[in-house]
């Protein structure tokens, strides 16, 4: 691994520690909501909470569909138990096979980001019921790749690990002590039995991470990669990947017809007055 | 002379100069309190630092009332702080006044206004033009805001013009989490102390903490004797409030040691620069 995708985990813990710990007292809550997979992105932000705001204001919600790996289910509740934090189940497969059985033809795709909004309304709701914000468990690598669904597991209030790749996120996991069969298990989205990212994807998370590092973080151009090894394929279908997900990186467009359209030129912090 | 400093490592509140003021005030009054002779805050703060459009409602003229406030506090205690300023002609700047005795002794605009990277202050703020040293109680010093630092030549003029105390009031973003120490911290600590090592000048850096939009400001605010040795260095991420007794005895004998800044040729430079601006401007 070079050494950019190398983190000292020390210091990135107290950074994300610090960040939820800061970002959600300064709006006045003490509590957050997520929904933790089993997998171990869900995880790292659930240690990552816990140790920020004590693991009793940390609620941690299970949403397993029927086709769920059983494992996944008992792999969320090792790790709340693992940071003593909040665990409930709700199920989302009532109200998923309701939507369906109008349109029973819909494929994988549509089921999917289905089943990721259901969930995202689950945790919203639960913010209300709580008055807890919600945390994102995206990782940087799975952002840039746009490996997630838009206003479904990308929408929280709060991402920690939005800027850690998925390399990073294991060694960081490692240092802050994530139960071992949940690091080492192979990513899923869990969507079907034996689905797996890398699979899916058509590369490794750690082949990926070595050019999304260098190609976003160093800038390095497409000669410059390919003089490094990358084959170009990889780079040109990686570089693709990232422009074409971009829409989903970026608020909705406005159309602009005023002299201060929000966020073009009416301009402020999230956490202003904060 | 020996003077003691404090460097009041405080997290500001964004947009929300009341609140500000009343944790400025505090800190005043501890620092006054313990004996301290000078304190010196962080850049913006009485502002907090990602202001956009933001900048006019908390920009404050030189005659408000918040700083007629502040004034009046320097009667026991020069204080060094950094605001946006509002000018005559509705301009405004990232600013740093130094206090004392009840009055402005002196009153820097930044003048390098970052715009690359997370950074985009020219687009909101107005470029200062000037450095100037100023005399103090406690010597001649030369203040900077954090950009301007990374400028050789700001620091390298404030020596020239017989600052030996240069300040630096900062509002610094954490980033780069590969190496034994955060990478902007790393890259700080360098930048002072070899400054105050090339100028036999001591450093006295000032940088807030607390996070903006998921941006971390990471402290570790320091005092550098002339040697370009850290005498004090605040903790990282952590509020703090660092005092540093600041010896005139060791910047005498650095100068003795390292006459390098009485061996400096002004003339020498200000010939080349002549000649290169003159070819820029052919």
């Amino acid at each position: 691994m070079m050494a950019g995708l190398h983190a000292n985990t020390d210091l990135l813990r107290k950074l994300l520690v610090g960040f939820v710990r800061d970002e959600v007292r300064k709006v006045g809550v003490s509590t957050v909501v997520l929904g933790l997979s089993g997998g171990i992105d869900s995880a790292l932000v659930a240690f990552i909470a816990a140790e920020a705001l004590g693991p009793e204001n940390v609620h941690a919600i299970c949403m397993p569909y029927k086709s769920s790996n059983p494992e996944s289910e008992a792999h969320a509740r090792l790790v709340a138990t693992a940071c003593g934090v909040h665990f409930s189940v709700v199920p989302i497969t009532a109200m998923v096979d309701a939507y369906f059985d109008m349109f029973p033809d819909a494929d994988t795709m549509r089921r999917g980001n289905k089943m990721a909004r259901e969930r995202m309304t689950i945790l919203f709701d639960n913010s209300a019921l709580l008055r807890a914000l919600v945390l994102g468990t995206s990782n940087k690598t799975e952002l840039l790749l746009g490996y997630g669904t838009l206003y479904g597991d990308m929408a929280s209030a709060l991402n920690p690990i939005g800027d850690i790749y998925k390399s990073q996120v294991w060694q960081l996991s490692a240092a802050m002590g994530i139960p071992k069969e949940v690091i080492e298990k192979q990513p899923s989205a869990d969507l079907w039995a034996g689905q797996t990212d890398e699979e899916e994807l058509g590369f490794s998370y750690r082949q990926v991470d070595e050019l999304l590092y260098r190609m976003v973080d160093q800038r390095l151009t497409k000669p410059e990669l390919v003089a490094d090894g990358f084959e170009r394929e990889f780079v040109e279908s990686i570089y693709s990947k990232i422009q074409n997900s971009h829409f989903k990186r970026r608020l909705p467009v406005i159309a602009k017809v005023s002299n201060r359209t929000i966020d073009r030129d009416f301009r402020y912090a999230r956490d202003w007055g904060k | 002379m020996d003077f003691t400093a404090v460097l009041a490592q405080i997290k500001p509140k964004l947009g929300c100069v009341a609140d500000n003021l009343a944790i400025i005030e505090e800190q005043i009054i501890k620092a006054r309190e313990a004996g301290a002779d000078l304190i010196i805050f962080p850049e913006l703060a009485l502002s907090g630092y990602f202001l956009k459009d933001l900048v006019p409602e908390v920009a404050l003229r030189t005659d408000s009332p918040e700083i007629r406030h502040l004034i009046e506090l320097s009667h026991g205690i020069s204080i060094a702080i950094g605001f946006v300023e509002e000018t005559d002609d509705y301009h405004f700047f990232n600013s740093a006044l130094y206090l004392e005795d009840g009055a402005i002794r002196h009153l820097h605009r930044k003048v390098y206004l970052p715009t690359y990277g997370l950074f985009d202050e020219q687009r909101y703020l107005a470029r200062g033009e000037s450095f100037r040293a100023y005399d103090t109680k406690f010597g001649r010093f030369g203040m900077l805001i954090c950009e301007d630092m990374w400028h050789l030549s700001a620091s390298y003029i404030l020596a020239m013009d017989g600052a030996t105390t240069l300040i630096c009031l900062s509002s610094s973003p954490a980033r780069g989490i590969e190496g034994d120490s955060l990478g902007s911290a790393s890259a700080w600590q360098k930048l002072v102390s070899t400054t105050a090592l090339f100028l036999n000048c001591r450093v006295l850096y000032s940088n807030r903490v607390g996070f903006e939009d998921g941006v971390n400001f990471w402290g570790g605010s320091e005092y550098i004797a002339p040697s370009g040795e850290s005498i004090v260095r605040g903790s990282l991420l952590e509020e703090d409030f660092i005092t540093a007794r600041v010896d005139e005895g060791a910047l005498r004998r650095e100068r003795i040691f390292s006459p390098m800044m009485r061996d400096e040729n002004l003339f020498v430079t200000l010939q080349e620069l002549g000649r290169i601006a003159h070819k820029r401007g052919q």
